[in-house]
């Protein structure tokens, strides 16, 4: 095998184990909310996970800034909501969460995720 | 952009001026067309221009006046729906650009082509140039959302269409510019500029027509707010004063004159009319309404003219209750999505790492131009992948769904009971007020003995003025009817699943059933034959004694509701089994269930039981849908697989139940499911399509044929293919709509 065809190999598994690890294997930071917090939409949410009181109402400001149509969308499955995020503009949804547990929401399109810890 | 209307909440009003100072300084804004504010509400509705006014001036127009606006609610619907406007239009303008570049370079560099195109287009600088702005102008939002997803580190569609467009175009630009050095490598200098700006023109053109049509999976919501009146007659002083909706309070009276809409919910107060209540309860019959009865707000009043009293207003109407029940069920994800959601959020990652797989198989692997093979193979696994057929393919299809039922009144809690009521194979129908109107008349009062009808109705009406039971009414209105004046009486008791007893005057009464006899020692053997005759006709009997000994028998029947039979007709085609639950006695109870083409039957069944005959059946190994008329079913709604309430839309059972028929008809249960089935059948389909797409067509682009047929697939023809898989899947849920439900 030629050294050019060894090195393509050599990066292509490097390239592979890297999308891997970093697409895969990220964590995100819980950030803890007591009644209100804005989330900003790009490329995913920020912050991507939250916890909540249990029985409070807790305000969440989606604002959008990333024009990828798969973020138009919000949906709080859980919570029966599901909500257009015009570009730029600030979208409030209140829950009020009755029972302790985690919570997905995600885009409309099911690619981009976040996360609702109600304790 | 269009005038939209915008309603916010205003804090620190407290006065009837604090309206007038509030819409005053809001008109003053230049670009405003109109503003309402409501004291009772505390909230404002301005119509205004988003191309002169923001939501800060608003704000600041508010603040100047001494209040303070949350503008915090969100757009309006009218703000959404141009925002959707705006980013269709920014889509297409885009598509169509680079689908004109695109073209231009196509043809001179397309093989079959080039021979038919100008000089100047087979020009690689020119073709470059060309190239230039589809791929960073048009494409920009690919960029744009692919740094932002990085830096989340997620990736997602654009993360793919931005690498390979960016390689073809940097490929090819190397080409151009160093051509010499691309020859020394053994390359022949062949740019692909086409590749990059066709790709994005397609996608782009893609993106537009499913925006396009996923605007049409949310119609429902829009015709539902489109019902709602504009402005009603408010009667004052004896004046008619036409005012905007929102200013509409709780007791007002409203004059509605033939061929206007209703506009909130209300009681008639004087007046008749007939009146259209199809775009609530899907029943095409219009319903005739006289003094004391309910209008509901958003139908369309047909002949007469009626002035009626508001009762209900703004969240608290009929409209705006299915509005959000609607809007619920369609932010609600159906079980079988989450497999999508799983596959979805690894699926972009791992398209990366088959592309860096198929590049360094072509170019280890690769006998003629390894290099050229290996990046165009990748260039057409990265936009072939489509993640976005897989993520629409479940919501598009419950929106449309929901949507549909609520055109028929059948309101649809959340996307799991959609997918549930698909499964069910036994209905059971609770019968007083479900299979029947719910209300009885006495048929038949007997007397024995010495004793004289009027008597018997005399004492039975008396005792059962004082009982809560569904049959009590029916005889004191008898009663009423015959002008029988009625006693008092003492000791009453109810004896649940038996009857009542008490004392009128100094004689000793029981009411009710055999039960109550038998456990009174009462010999009522004389009167077995009429009994077992009326019970034969499904009238329920119910024996009279008095001091002891059996005086008389009072029988009520009710009614059964028009639709009962076409509705358990329609469940058998369907080869649902239907059963019948109730309190009845088996001979009453199997004669009504004859009437209606029932077989199997529960009877005797008290209220507290039904719950546990719903587990029962659940038990075997049947999947059940329960049907009631809500309060008193409440238990063994929320037992049942799948809760379905006949009610209003105001109804508690709206609470208890999974879905409500807002029209109250029993052909509604049928269409319910089908609907049901019929959705899931879209759902399965797509995912089916979706998954099958991506599964088949991403080997083709690794080059899986090549070996035995020789066939790649060319990268222009995988955005195509991409294209498409978004739009079919869209598609396929829209036509959802064309199913005709028989409700």
């Amino acid at each position: 095998m030629n050294i050019d065809k060894i090195v393509v190999t050599i990066l292509g598994l490097f390239g592979s184990v890297f999308t891997y690890w970093f697409f895969l294997m990220k964590k995100d930071k819980e950030v803890s909310v007591t009644d209100l917090v804005d989330i900003l939409v790009a490329g995913g949410y920020s912050p991507a996970v939250i916890s909540i009181p249990l029985g409070k109402t807790t305000q969440i400001n989606f604002f959008r800034k990333d024009p990828n149509s798969c973020l138009e969308e919000v949906v709080l499955a859980d919570f029966k909501i599901r909500k257009f995020l015009p570009l730029n503009q600030k979208v409030t949804v209140q829950i009020k969460p009755q029972v302790k547990g985690t919570f997905n929401f995600s885009c409309g399109m099911g690619m981009f995720h976040g996360k609702i810890v109600v304790k | 952009m269009p005038n939209v209307k915008k309603t916010f909440s205003i804090k620190g009003m407290h006065c009837a001026s604090c309206v007038y100072a509030l819409e005053k300084a809001l008109k003053a804004v230049p670009g405003v067309s109109n503003a309402v504010v409501n004291l009772a509400s505390e909230k404002a509705t301005v119509d205004y221009d988003t191309s002169t006014v923001s939501e800060d001036l608003l704000s600041d127009a508010v603040s100047g006046a001494g209040y303070k606006a949350d503008m915090s609610s969100g757009p309006s619907i009218d703000e959404v729906q141009a925002a959707k406007l705006l980013e269709q239009k920014t889509l297409r303008n885009k598509a169509v650009v680079s689908l004109v570049l695109g073209g231009l370079i196509f043809w001179g560099s397309f093989p079959g082509l080039i021979d038919t195109s100008p000089a100047l287009l087979q020009n690689f600088f020119v073709q470059m140039f060309l190239t230039i702005p589809v791929q960073f102008w048009a494409g920009l939002s690919f960029y744009r959302a692919t740094i932002s997803a990085l830096k989340k580190r997620s990736a997602n569609m654009d993360t793919l269409v931005s690498i390979g467009t960016t390689v073809a175009f940097v490929y090819s630009a190397v080409v151009t510019i160093f051509p010499s050095t691309v020859e020394k490598v053994g390359l022949e200098p062949m740019p692909y500029f086409d590749t990059a700006a066709v790709i994005i023109g397609l996608i782009l053109l893609g993106r537009y027509l499913e925006a396009r049509a996923k605007a049409g999976t949310s119609e429902a919501i829009k015709k539902l707010i489109g019902l709602q009146a504009k402005t009603a007659r408010v009667v004052k002083d004896g004046k008619d004063h036409d005012i905007p909706i929102e200013e509409v309070r709780i007791g007002d009276l409203i004059r509605v004159r033939p061929g206007e809409k209703v506009p909130v919910d209300g009681i008639i107060i004087e007046g008749q009319s007939s009146i259209d209540e199809s775009m609530i309860s899907g029943e095409s019959i219009p319903v005739d309404k006289v003094g004391g009865e309910v209008v509901i707000g958003a139908t369309m009043n047909k002949t007469g003219m009626f002035t009626f009293k508001a009762t209900k207003i703004g969240s608290d109407t009929m409209l705006a209750q299915i509005i959000k029940l609607v809007e619920d069920a369609q932010g609600s994800k159906a079980p079988i999505q989450r497999i999508a959601d799983q596959i979805s959020s690894y699926f972009v990652p791992v398209v990366l790492m088959l592309a860096i797989l198929t590049f360094v198989i072509w170019y280890v692997v690769g006998s003629t131009d390894p290099l050229l093979f290996a990046i165009l193979n990748t260039v057409a696994v990265l936009i072939i992948a489509c993640p976005c057929a897989m993520g629409l393919a479940t919501p598009t299809a419950i929106m449309v769904g929901t949507g549909k039922g609520a055109e028929h009144g059948i309101l649809i809690k959340d996307a799991e009971s959609l997918e549930t009521a698909n499964k069910i194979n036994t209905v059971i129908f609770d019968k007083t007020g479900t299979l029947t109107n719910g209300k009885p008349v006495v048929t038949d009062t007997l007397a024995f003995g010495n004793h004289a009808e009027k008597d018997i109705l005399f004492m039975a009406a008396t005792i059962e003025r004082a009982s809560e039971h569904s049959l009590a009414e029916a005889i004191v209105k008898e009663a009423e009817k015959e002008n029988i004046e009625l006693g008092s009486i003492n000791k009453f008791q109810a004896v649940p699943g038996q009857g009542v007893t008490g004392e009128v005057g100094h004689k000793k009464i029981l009411f009710g059933n055999r039960r109550l006899m038998e456990e009174n020692s009462i010999d009522f053997n004389s009167a077995s034959d009429q009994v077992l005759k009326l019970e034969n006709f499904g009238k329920t009997v119910m024996l009279l004694a008095i001091d002891g000994a059996l005086a008389g028998i009072v029988a009520v029947a009710d009614t059964l509701k028009d639709s009962a039979v076409d509705g358990v007709r329609a469940l058998k085609d369907l080869g649902i089994e239907s059963v019948m639950i109730t309190g009845d006695n088996q001979r009453t109870a199997s004669a009504i269930a004859a009437k209606v083409g029932i077989t199997k039957v529960l009877a005797e069944v008290l209220p507290d039981q039904k719950e546990a005959e719903v587990r029962k059946i659940q038990a075997l190994g049947k999947k059940v849908a329960m049907i009631g008329d809500g309060i008193n079913d409440a238990p063994a709604l929320a037992a049942a697989d799948v809760g379905i309430a006949m009610g209003s839309g105001t109804d508690v059972a709206i609470e208890a139940a999974n879905i409500t028929l807002i029209n109250k008809n029993l052909k509604s249960v049928a269409a319910a499911i089908t609907l049901s089935k019929k959705t899931m059948r879209t759902i399965k389909t797509n995912l089916f399509w979706a998954f099958g797409y991506n599964v088949v067509l991403i080997p083709v682009a690794m080059g899986i044929l090549y070996p035995f047929f020789e066939i790649l697939l060319n990268p222009i023809y995988a955005s195509m293919a991409m294209a498409l898989s978004s739009i079919s899947v869209v598609g396929n849920s829209l036509f959802l709509k064309q199913i005709k439900l028989k409700a």
